[in-house]
């Protein structure tokens, strides 16, 4: 940049124009997140007359209301739960699977792999109604559990296929000393694999949070008590029951999407790698 | 192989794959792939969900499915969304990653700007939009009334919703397929463009000739997660028209969700399902052959 200005100090329309294109963009993506934030802070009559600027009065009730209401706590609680219990299952479920698929050959391991691998080629929604009925006849639903295990196991195929590439990695040659002084898998596994592997396990944890965190369809389908909504569904009750009410419904917004910004704000190049990663590599 | 002949079979190996491999195979087995049978199976059904099903009915579902003007709307959109998202999402995320693959101030500030709205909830940034859109309230009625115009309720009108939602679109994913072209930017060979510059090739030409072909195995990618994201569509729908109005902007999804699960009509929604699967499927088979195959 500094460089291509020391060679052409005069005027470069080139520059502006991408400045100019860069700014348009930037006010697109960040005017209605803005606005939302705002618009939490005023008087539905202000909202109207005034949707675009800073509040002429901050109405910080707003905010403060919500803030005390037991169902902003009991909403995020509930994806805190939901989430938590899926990233800790899938890590688990599919590190052992994938240790399995790294270093321990057998008759049909491949076959089992592209079994897996399946999941990759369609949606949870494809089969929702039968999932619904599957889940019901387990007497799972309106449970968390109802909601964690079909995200587990839809999160499976990409999570074995990122945590086994990175397991076959680890030197082969530091396995067979370990066997040799008389570890067994087990405790390779437990000792050796999962300490080495800290980056993907964050990658796969991380994207597994936040498909759980945002979910909206199979909790919906799952879950019938409002006490066990986890946040997306809340909003959409909330927005149902406060309908016109804009100025409440946007505080509510931005108070449910306050922790996935800041969650983003904090580790933000972790979330985009593994965000990115899942997709390329998966 | 070699390996194996120091490692006899009471090493453990194969009690480890019998305690590591079932819990993954179970759990995938009865909430992946069983209910996909039981979709094909029940979709041969009248059934509501109780007891066993018994009114077979054949292919009938599929009949009513392909023969409703909701379904062929619905499919209508998908193709709209995968449209959009190669004509104006993709084009728009590679401009952007060209712009902000080299750093500058500002640079990464932007990427992370742009990069948000792919990790808030769809919900969310339906209801966002759905107050943006507002005929009463929103951003955009705003905009009208300052130029005296009076508001469109986009939302409310089956000639605009689906315009609204496709805005949405782009506005939540093209952040996500820029961070991808930026990646695979980056990770670019620079000493090929620096040979053509000094070669003398104009900006134009080294992008046209370099830059474009290295980046085509990321642009197959980003393809392929437009198609499959827009057959996947619905969180993002739901709070913006729930598919409406008169069925304006359902996607197969939401389709499935308004006439097979609310009405708790198992055998049709089955057969949606059915029917989205083989979709996807053949798409990703089709896609995986003739256009990944070098990869």
């Amino acid at each position: 940049m500094s460089e291509a200005r020391a060679q052409q100090p005069a005027f470069d329309p080139a520059v502006l124009y991408k400045g100019l294109f860069l700014a348009a963009v930037a006010v697109f993506v960040a005017t209605p997140l803005i606005a939302t934030l705002l618009g939490g802070f005023k008087s539905l009559g202000e909202l109207r007359s005034n949707p675009f600027g800073l509040p002429v009065e901050w109405e910080w009730r707003n905010y403060a209301d919500i803030l005390a209401s037991k169902r902003y706590w009991q909403l995020l609680g509930n994806s805190v739960v939901i989430s938590t219990l899926t990233v800790i299952l899938s890590l688990i479920v599919s590190s052992m699977a994938a240790f399995v698929f790294a270093h321990i050959k057998f008759f049909g391991r491949e076959w089992l792999l592209s079994y897996l691998t399946l999941g990759l080629l369609f949606p949870a929604a494809t089969a929702i109604l039968p999932l619904f009925i599957k889940v019901r006849d387990l007497g799972l639903l309106d449970t968390y559990m109802g909601v964690v295990l079909p995200q587990v196991a839809f999160s499976l195929a990409m999570s074995v296929l990122l945590l086994r590439r990175f397991f076959k990695d680890i030197p082969e040659e530091l396995m067979e000393a370990a066997l040799i002084d008389g570890c067994s898998y087990i405790n390779f596994f437990r000792y050796v694999t999962l300490p080495l592997s800290r980056p993907i396990l964050a990658t796969v944890g991380t994207i597994a949070f936040v498909h759980s965190w945002n979910a909206y369809l199979v909790p919906l389908v799952m879950l019938n008590t409002d006490a066990r909504y986890p946040w997306p569904l809340g909003i959409m009750v909330y927005q149902g029951e406060y309908s016109a009410e804009w100025h409440l419904i946007l505080a509510f917004i931005t108070l449910t999407l306050l922790p996935t910004i800041l969650l983003f704000l904090f580790a933000q190049k972790h979330i985009v790698a593994g965000l990115t990663a899942g997709a390329v590599k998966g | 192989m070699t390996a194996s002949r120091a490692r006899p079979f009471s090493d453990g190996r194969l009690a480890t794959a019998a305690l590591f491999l079932p819990p993954a195979l179970v759990l995938f087995s009865l909430f992946v792939v069983m209910p996909i049978g039981e979709a094909a199976w029940y979709s041969g059904f009248n059934w509501n969900g109780f007891g066993a099903p018994r009114n077979w009915v054949g292919l009938e579902n599929y009949r009513q499915v392909i023969d409703s003007r909701a379904f062929g709307l619905a499919f209508r959109n998908n193709l709209l969304i995968i449209a959009v998202s190669l004509l104006i999402q993709l084009p728009l995320a590679l401009t952007l990653a060209l712009m902000l693959a080299e750093r500058f101030r500002g640079s990464v500030a932007l990427r992370m700007l742009f990069f948000m709205p792919y990790v808030l909830a769809e919900t969310a940034t339906g209801l966002i939009f759905s107050f943006v859109y507002d005929g009463d309230y929103g951003l955009l009625a705003a905009v009208y009334r300052l130029f005296g115009a009076e508001a469109p309720h986009l939302l409310a009108s089956p000639q605009t919703s689906m315009l609204a939602v496709l805005i949405v679109i782009v506005w939540k994913y093209f952040g996500f397929h820029m961070m991808l072209f930026i990646a695979a930017l980056q990770g670019m060979d620079k000493s090929l463009l620096e040979a053509a510059r000094i070669d003398g090739a104009s900006r134009w030409q080294s992008l046209r000739y370099i830059v474009i072909p290295l980046l085509k195995p990321t642009i197959k990618l980003s393809v392929f997660f437009a198609i499959i994201g827009s057959l996947q569509l619905f969180d993002l729908v739901m709070p913006l028209t729930r598919g409406g109005p008169a069925d304006s902007s359902n996607t197969l999804v939401t389709y499935l969700y308004n006439f097979g699960i609310l009405r708790m009509r198992v055998g049709f929604g089955s057969a949606i399902g059915v029917i989205l699967f083989l979709v996807c499927v053949t798409f990703a088979f089709t896609y995986k052959r003739w256009v990944l195959r070098d990869e």
